[in-house]
């Protein structure tokens, strides 16, 4: 076989490129982006409706919006990128032929069928179940049945990644052990195991009770187990984004970790940890444990929070000695100042990392203290949150490495060079207006999955305060913005793929500079080592923000009614 | 550099730079403070969720709402022929949550403490009391029990804030508060 496998050479990167290989990573990272484009513009929707002076589309529609948004961008994007950003992980940066392609082509069109009956099912209207679909409310068989195959069709992928990683190994493709990003992916690509058997447990069963084969499906469990899907699969994309970002700080930097054994022992604290937590999402359900609910939460003892905010420094740290060996000693920050900010993968990676940490981070961990979530639990808070990690981190993260990886790829030049300036800060920054409007009206407790917060036909109403509407206008604004964003993403990657001038013979990269290991920093470790004092002051400045968020939040749920 | 092999192929016994070391430290104890933080509360603190719950079927928990609000009513929210239910101080009290309504309206009166009831007679259901904004998670089959003592007077609204279908957003209640 592996006599038989073609390859090319990459003018730009050197790495051999089984073709194989290639062609899975580009048609895994288009249809990502197709369905992007589908999602996001359903996200527009849900927020144009949220917008009290527009609201947007009657209460039936708002609602299936709602269901084929959360189900194109967290599932279907996300996954279809990350599997993209696997192969890559597992064959070009290994220099070896991917395992089983045809394998990888059934996982291919399991999750391209998958994906495509789910949001059928929605758009006929009979599934507005939510992305969380809890029973027992119930959706057509095809919603579930879609699922899963969209998750049997991620399992073969994976299994394609850990066969691939065995095979260049076998084949000594590389020499000692895997690159950290590869690590990173295997560390995403272990909580995927777990994260679809989980799914399995759950959706199968409830696929049978909408057959009515199975008579009732209890809600409470259902909740325990779902999210051990839903709430892992959001560590698969923690843990992908964060080997993103290692990548991008080597490709663009030629950055190597600070310390090879710290940064994969975060990592392996993320796989022994990070995928406890599905009680985030339990803390205010009746009869569940205290002590359950605190274990499960903190990831025992927040161990995978630790792990993140080792991330947190290691990554910039990585950065900041590169630069400083090139010669950006000045201050504290001259390595920062002089950092590419016009290039779009630079631009979007350290927003990325801001945001994920400020925003998502922070707020991740209030909201799934055990006591505090009591006052934010299903207002808007959450989704607040979750589109500071998801969107801010993961896609913004994800968006970033697609303007090196694209151009790479397909050996063409990016289509609209000036726009793609821009737009990591349109997208990133409205995005991140998006999630503090979402978390700020939910600390008045406008609901989340909410048609009218005005109540205009309802017998009892409630009155928001006047903050609450100006926030979800603001939202609205913040959306509009966002969108802009994503839409000029989606234009320079299909227009790039399209009609992108082809690359002269010997280019000289803009974007992504050949990384040079030998002009990289030296041996690390000891007194080689460059001392990182500009990432360890913004670590500071973290953790500062962090402990009087935390605390602030104490004193809120410390004044509202007793409860016992 | 991390997308090539570590330069050393013994990686693993290389020092560890000091700032990295400062760093895990004090992420350390924040998150072991943080832990503690719950417990802790749990020890001092005057809102912990209870942790009482019981299995009941739905036509169970709306009989003994309904002989609830009937033996405490004294009056009606408005038009909407809700009856408004003021019980006993330190009593049980009950609220059910159904498509798309809370049912009764509760008059509670300030500083004391009940015994609150919830369950859902069908799906899923969020009890979200604002503008205090406590937000407990309402199960069919599941029946809930919490000791409350409200702190403040007024009007109180009670929003679904968990998704229950078309008419989700129409499902609102009360609770008044005297002093």
């Amino acid at each position: 076989m592996a006599t038989t496998a073609q390859f090319r050479t990459c003018p730009d990167t050197g790495f051999r490129i089984h073709l194989a290989a290639d062609k899975l990573i580009k048609w895994n990272a288009v249809t990502a982006v197709v369905f992007l484009l589908v999602g996001g513009l359903f996200g527009l929707l849900v927020a144009l409706t949220r917008w009290p002076a527009v609201h947007l589309l009657p209460a039936d529609l708002f609602y299936l919006a709602l269901t084929a948004h959360g189900l194109d961008v967290l599932l279907v994007w996300i996954i279809f990128f990350e599997i993209a950003v696997l192969y890559f992980a597992c064959s070009i940066l290994l220099n070896s032929r991917l395992a089983a392609p045809k394998v990888a082509w059934l996982a291919y069109w399991l999750m391209l069928v998958g994906a495509v009956m789910t949001n059928i099912a929605v758009l006929r209207g009979d599934s507005s179940v939510m992305f969380t679909s809890y029973v027992p409310m119930q959706a057509a068989p095809d919603f579930y049945l879609g699922i899963i195959l969209f998750a049997v069709g991620a399992l073969f992928a994976c299994f394609v990644f850990f066969g691939t990683l065995v095979i260049a190994k076998q084949e000594k493709t590389y020499e000692g052990s895997v690159p950290l990003v590869t690590f990173g992916a295997l560390t995403a690509a272990i909580i995927a195991v777990f994260t679809i058997a989980a799914g399995a447990i759950i959706l199968v069963p409830t696929l049978f009770w909408s057959l009515g084969y199975i008579s009732n499906i209890d809600t409470l469990m259902y909740k325990v187990v779902w999210w051990g899907m839903g709430h892992s699969s959001q560590q698969i994309n923690v843990a992908a984004h964060i080997a993103v970002w290692y990548a991008l700080a080597a490709i663009l930097f030629g950055a190597k970790p600070l310390s090879e054994k710290v940064s994969r022992g975060a990592f392996l604290l993320y796989i022994l940890f990070l995928q406890l937590a599905s009680a985030h999402h339990l803390l205010v359900e009746p009869g569940l444990a205290a002590e359950y609910k605190i274990f499960n939460t903190s990831y025992a003892l927040y161990l995978a929070v630790l792990a993140s905010m080792i991330h947190g420094l290691t990554v910039p740290g990585s950065i900041e000695a590169a630069q400083r060996k090139k010669g950006l000693t000045k201050g504290l920050y001259e390595w920062l100042r002089k950092a590419p900010w016009s290039n779009p993968s630079f631009s979007g990676l350290a927003l990325s990392i801001i945001m994920f940490g400020f925003l998502g981070g922070i707020s991740g961990v209030m909201m799934g203290t055990e006591q505090l979530n009591l006052i934010t639990h299903n207002t808007t808070y959450v989704p607040g949150h979750f589109h500071a990690t998801v969107v801010t981190g993961t896609t913004l993260a994800f968006m970033a490495l697609a303007y090196w990886l694209v151009p790479v790829l397909w050996q063409r030049e990016l289509v609209l060079p000036g726009l793609a300036k821009w737009q990591p800060y349109l997208f990133g920054i409205g995005m991140g207006l998006v999630s503090l409007f979402l978390m700020g009206a939910g600390t008045l407790g406008v609901p989340r999955r909410h048609w009218d917060m005005a109540f205009s036909d309802a017998a009892i109403t409630h009155d928001f305060p006047a903050a609450a509407f100006l926030m979800m206008g603001l939202n609205g604004v913040a959306a509009l913005i966002a969108t802009l964003g994503g839409v000029i993403f989606i234009l320079n990657m299909v227009g790039t793929i399209l009609w992108g001038k082809k690359k002269e013979a010997a280019p000289a990269p803009q974007a992504a500079p050949e990384p040079q290991p030998a002009a990289a920093a030296g041996a690390y470790g000891g007194a080689g080592t460059m001392a990182v004092p500009g990432t360890f002051v913004l670590a500071l400045v973290f953790l500062a923000a962090f402990v009087l968020y935390y605390f602030v939040n104490w004193k809120y749920l410390a004044s509202v009614w007793g409860l016992s | 550099m991390s997308i090539f092999p570590p330069q050393k192929r013994i990686w693993w016994n290389e020092p560890v730079e000091k700032s990295e070391i400062i760093w895990i430290v004090i992420a350390l104890v924040w998150a072991l403070i943080m832990f503690f933080m719950m417990p802790y509360w749990h020890l001092t603190g005057d809102q912990n969720l209870s942790t009482e719950a019981y299995r009941i079927k739905p036509d169970v928990f709306a009989a003994r709402t309904e002989a609830f609000a009937e033996k405490f009513k004294v009056g009606e929210e408005g038009e909407t022929g809700i009856p408004v239910v003021r019980p006993p101080a330190g009593g049980d009290v009950y609220m059910l949550a159904r498509l798309w309504e809370w049912w009764p309206v509760l008059e509670l009166k300030k500083g004391e403490s009940y015994r609150l009831h919830l369950s859902s007679l069908d799906w899923q259901h969020g009890f979200s009391l604002l503008p205090e904004n406590i937000n407990i998670q309402v199960h069919p089959d599941y029946e809930m029990v919490l000791t409350i003592t409200p702190n403040s007077s007024g009007e109180f609204g009670v929003v679904c804030n968990e998704f229950c279908g078309i008419g989700h957003h129409t499902m609102v209640g009360k609770i008044y508060v005297k002093e």
